[in-house]
């Protein structure tokens, strides 16, 4: 109840600044009508930003996936003495403040730039290791939920190859944790900031804080409404889980 | 029953060994997992590797099925060298002591993934995983997910998977550990028929000793990463080669004796020896509580504990200078803690070591 209130209280607020009525006082839907009907012109950076994101957190899932997911099964099944240094290695960005790490990502990221262009998806380097912590965390529930080991003997033994044993036994069985790992490295990609700012790249965040120096209505707004999508994509990530869930008993 | 069974083997093909082991080592580190342990198995027989636990039994079955690289020694089987090929190119069906079906698939989609990995049509694919879950009792049960089924059943179905693909040997890693007295029983039985009906190479690892003898054709008994003995059950219970294996195989009371010319004296009484490996002078004789008897006027003893067996009851006693001794006899004879009483012994020792 108290987390409740905790969660809404600034919700509501956020809500409510956005319907006043400005210096006439008064309750008005004017702002939403002007953004929506395109009246406002925040369109340009907006789009960049909300475009940007999505391809980051596409990106970011991807990379964070072919990363972590091989290297915990292989740890598992192979290197079991590692697995307290990869699960130290993992969380320790949670450890290491967003600002700190840039001073370490600013030089990298002038090779990183050489290389792949200056494009904004480059970030995703840099979110795949700010999403490690939680990634890593989602996938070793569901890892440790299922005997890895035997169920890859089994394959084996049953004549699957190595990318078989992984693609048709394995991954099914890590489906939970896959959806739980990418859900949580989206929320954090859209809800970044500080990493963006600091190398000067454009994202969903960034652009709220530009759009929001030309018009505060429309940035509040616009956050109200990202939130939105977030807790839709939770809700429909969550339905997708519970469905296959069901399909598997 | 329409699954094609191998053909009984022929004296030609019992001549020469089906799955040929010999001189395995495998090193972790310092340690010798095996230590030059070799081991033939004939066509369709079933042998049951028994030992105690860190003996290298498990070890052994791994290295046949490829889950364990050896460091020295060839494996042999149908007379192709398979000591350096892949699990997944050996051809082995492989029952596991913890549950191992894949869990997002139902018993019928388990059974026939051995069958899809050798590209067998869909419907070929359905009708022979069906089918071999009836042979294993579990007609009806093909839509179930494994937490749907029980131990039991779900080993069951694991046995029906290792075998849908026809493979050169079968593989059993303590298929039974997990389950309870009553169903370890039944399923040891079922897998003993079928075994017997397809005629499969089996391969059966246990510790547990009562499994070994009432399921196998021959019992390897492992100790240290090799074979101590291998031999049928009866030759091992009634003449161990060792005593270790005497120890191990059935109950037996070590006994101190004295050996002199092929013949031990054992609490006074004078019984030959067969083996002649052992020098005379002191030796600790293995004698089974089925030799030994209660008789009044014997060496002088006293019941210290007794339990029922249903048919018979086996009693232990302690003999004057504190050593104990057990004895097994008929249930009617009724004895009672601490009564004074007199044992003989009525059997040869089965094995001897010097002292």
């Amino acid at each position: 109840m108290l987390g409740a209130v905790f969660l809404g209280l600034p919700l509501v607020a956020l809500f409510h600044f956005t319907i006043k009525g400005g210096l006439e006082g008064g309750i008005t839907f004017r702002h939403w009508a002007e953004l929506l009907s395109g009246e406002v012109d925040a369109g340009g950076p907006l789009w960049d930003g909300i475009s940007s994101s999505l391809v980051l957190a596409a990106v970011t899932v991807a990379l964070m996936l072919a990363l972590l997911l091989p290297t915990m099964i292989l740890v598992r099944l192979r290197l079991p003495r590692w697995e307290k240094a990869l699960e130290f290695v993992c969380l320790l960005p949670l450890t290491i403040p967003a600002v700190a790490m840039v001073v370490g990502l600013a030089p990298v990221y002038s090779v990183v730039a050489r290389i792949f262009g200056s494009g904004s998806w480059t970030l995703a380097f840099a979110y795949v290791i700010l999403c490690l912590p939680y990634a890593y965390r989602a996938l070793q529930s569901n890892l440790s939920a299922i005997d890895v080991p035997t169920l890859s003997e089994a394959a084996r033994t049953l004549g699957a190859s190595w990318p078989t044993v992984l693609l048709r036994v394995l991954l099914p069985n890590l489906r939970r944790g896959v959806l739980a790992a990418s859900f949580i490295s989206v929320a954090v990609v859209l809800g970044e900031f500080t990493v963006a700012s600091l190398l000067s790249r454009t994202n969903l965040q960034t652009a709220i804080v530009l759009v929001q120096k030309q018009d505060p209505y429309v940035a509040y707004i616009v956050v109200l409404l990202s939130l939105a999508l977030a807790l839709g994509l939770l809700l429909v990530i969550g339905r997708v889980g519970a469905a296959t869930a069901r399909s598997n008993r | 029953m329409t699954l094609s069974a191998p053909a009984p083997a022929t004296t030609d093909d019992a001549a020469a060994p089906w799955v040929r082991m010999s001189g395995i080592v495998k090193r972790y580190g310092d340690v010798r997992a095996l230590d030059g342990f070799s081991l033939d198995l004939a066509r369709g027989e079933l042998v049951a590797l028994l030992g105690p636990s860190g003996c290298g039994k498990t070890t052994a079955l791994r290295a046949l099925a490829g889950l364990e690289s050896v460091s020295e020694g060839t494996i042999i089987v149908h007379d192709v060298d398979v000591s350096t090929v892949p699990t997944n190119r050996r051809d082995m069906g492989m029952v596991f002591q913890s549950y191992s079906l894949f869990p997002h698939l139902t018993a019928v989609e388990n059974v026939e993934f051995g069958l899809q990995m050798r590209k067998v049509a869909a419907s070929e694919r359905r009708r022979r995983a069906s089918l071999m879950l009836a042979l294993v009792g579990l007609e009806g049960r093909e839509d179930r997910y494994a937490h749907q089924l029980s131990g039991g059943q779900q080993q069951r179905v694991a046995l029906a998977r290792a075998l849908v693909t026809e493979p050169q040997v079968l593989l059993l890693d303590e298929p039974l550990s997990a389950l309870d007295a009553k169903v370890r029983v039944e399923l040891r039985e079922q897998i003993r028929r079928i075994q017997t009906e397809l005629g499969i190479t089996t391969l059966f690892v246990t510790h547990d000793q009562e499994e070994a003898l009432a399921m196998a054709d021959r019992v390897a008994v492992m100790s240290e990463g090799r074979v101590e003995q291998i031999g049928s059950p009866e030759e091992l219970y009634s003449r161990p080669a060792t005593a270790f294996v005497a120890d191990f195989v059935g109950l037996s009371n070590r006994l101190p004796g004295v050996l002199a010319n092929g013949i031990v004296s054992v609490l006074g009484t004078a019984l030959p020896v067969t083996s002649d490996a052992v020098r005379d002078g002191d030796v600790t004789a293995y004698v089974r509580p089925e030799h030994v008897r209660l008789l009044p006027g014997g060496v002088p003893a006293t019941v210290a504990g007794t339990s029922f067996l249903g048919s018979m009851r086996r009693t232990v006693v302690t003999l004057e200078d504190d050593a104990k001794v057990t004895v097994q006899h008929d249930a009617a004879d009724e004895v009672t803690l601490g009564a004074r009483v007199g044992i003989a012994l009525a059997g040869n020792p089965v094995a001897v070591e010097a002292r």
